[in-house]
């Protein structure tokens, strides 16, 4: 029965498998976190910023968004090293996969931000709001609603990118799932489990994205 | 000291090389209620948005009970005040939008309360107890739980109104306000305003509501092209305008 000399296989791989998981979901965590909390400021930046602030943030995110996650990947890797800045494959990875991440977020906030009316910031100085309080209270929430639906676009992006970092040997979940086919040689089999598991930790973000926006909906 | 509220000397506003204020002068007293009309493109939304610094402006002063809003003159060299001054001296006024420009992700008392929270340092009980005397005053005190989307287009006007008189302005700006609502809305929009002229709150009303101007000013400014074309009470103005621009313009403008 294959079905269960799979299972069983699998029970005997559940270590390395749960391992691989765990340094995916470590991976998309860390690289979404850092990713988006850089994206604020680039989107920031794109949005407010002066003349030359402005150009450089926007040389940054027109360069990374124009360069495929695996070429960052690689470059993060094996270039940083060249001129002194010594990452392990898992840094460097995050790096790339963050830096990535806050150019598509970057543009998700710029784009959110300046689709609020000028009315919105008008109303709020005709009020004495300074413009951090208008940012804080008026144009933020407004903003982190209309930034959501995309941000959990680009989250489940990064889950995806973060196979990617298999190439420079990140035991993540895909590297881990070919090792084992390498000894067993149910590629069919653990492929399509790997790609179950990835379905399942994408579903369980954009049924959390859901949530968030059910949840800050304004009623109408 | 003059005892004037508001005082606007030669007020210059250039949009690059377009000059849309020529040199207005205009002098308001406490408990006045002037209305500005004139066609558009007159300089008379822009005039009101210099009072709140919502436009620079190139040349000339405005004072608010004798205050210099928005620019200071150091050493001859004249600057534009820090934002935080800029923001204080906003709140010394109040202003009404054509677009209402209530803030969506909040329900009709969060918008009254939040300038009254964060500017007035008031806390949120006193701050909700406000709100809700104003919202009562413009008749929405059922609706204060209301989101902006949830209210109709007067309604939605009478609370911005209610937002921007909670704050305890020195005078109220009203910038057309009636001029994006649908006809069977604009009364109650109105009534608002003619309640608070009748209790003595200055104001400056940019209106195309005629009718309204001629009943509810104590004065009324004429704009054309930059300039402030002709100035009086009302009766004069509408029955027996001097000049022939203000004759030509009311004669295309509906009085009803």
């Amino acid at each position: 029965m294959e079905l269960v000399a799979f299972l069983e296989t699998l029970w005997l791989a559940r270590i390395p498998i749960l391992k691989g998981i765990g340094v995916t979901v470590s991976i998309s965590l860390l690289a979404i976190l850092v990713g988006t909390v850089l994206g604020i400021g680039v989107g920031l930046a794109l949005t407010y910023g002066k003349g030359p602030v402005r150009w450089l943030v926007r040389g940054y995110t027109d360069f990374i968004r124009g360069t495929p996650v695996l070429v960052l990947v690689l470059a993060s890797y094996y270039v940083l090293g060249t001129v002194g800045i010594d990452l392990g494959p898992f840094q460097a990875g995050v790096l790339a996969l963050a830096v990535f991440c806050s150019s598509h977020v970057g543009e998700i906030v710029r784009g959110a931000l300046q689709s609020i009316p000028k009315g919105q910031t008008e109303a709020a100085k005709a009020i004495g709001l300074t413009f951090p309080q208008t940012f804080a209270y008026v144009l933020g929430p407004q903003a982190l609603r209309q930034v959501l639906p995309a941000w959990v676009n680009t989250a489940a992006e990064m889950v995806k990118a973060s196979t990617l970092l298999s190439i420079i040997g990140v035991a993540e979940l895909l590297l881990r799932t070919q090792e084992l086919i390498s000894r067993t040689f149910m590629s069919l089999e653990f492929y399509l489990f790997a790609g179950f598991l990835y379905f399942v930790i994408n579903y369980g973000i954009e049924r959390f994205g859901k949530y968030v926006e059910r949840k800050t909906s304004i009623p109408s | 000291m003059t005892g004037n509220l508001l005082e606007i000397r030669d007020l210059h506003k250039r949009y690059g090389d377009v000059e849309v204020l020529k040199g207005v002068d205009c002098t308001m007293a406490q408990g006045d209620v002037i209305s500005i009309i004139g066609s558009s493109g007159s300089g008379k939304t822009t005039m009101l948005r210099c009072i709140n610094m919502l436009e620079e402006f190139q040349g000339g002063s405005i004072r608010i009970d004798g205050e210099d809003i928005g620019y200071e003159t150091v050493g001859g060299t004249r600057r534009r005040k820090k934002e935080k001054e800029i923001a204080r001296q906003r709140a010394m006024t109040g202003m009404a939008f054509q677009q209402f420009n209530l803030f969506p992700h909040m329900s009709a008392a969060e918008n009254v309360m939040l300038g009254l929270v964060k500017v007035k340092k008031m806390n949120r009980d006193e701050a909700r107890g406000v709100a809700e005397k104003w919202l009562d005053r413009v008749g929405l005190a059922e609706r204060r739980d209301r989101f902006p989307g949830q209210l109709s287009g007067g309604q939605q006007q009478r609370v911005a109104i209610a937002r921007a008189i909670a704050m305890n302005p020195k005078l109220m700006l009203f910038d057309e306000v009636t001029s994006a609502l649908d006809p069977e809305l604009v009364n109650e929009v109105l009534q608002v305003i003619k309640d608070l002229a009748r209790d003595g709150m200055s104001m400056l009303l940019v209106t195309h509501e005629m009718r309204f101007a001629y009943e509810v000013s104590s004065r009324v400014i004429f704009m054309n092209q930059g300039r402030i074309g002709e100035e009086g009470n009302p009766r004069e103005m509408f029955l027996k305008p001097q000049t022939e621009r203000l004759a030509e313009f009311l004669k295309t403008s509906t009085f009803n």
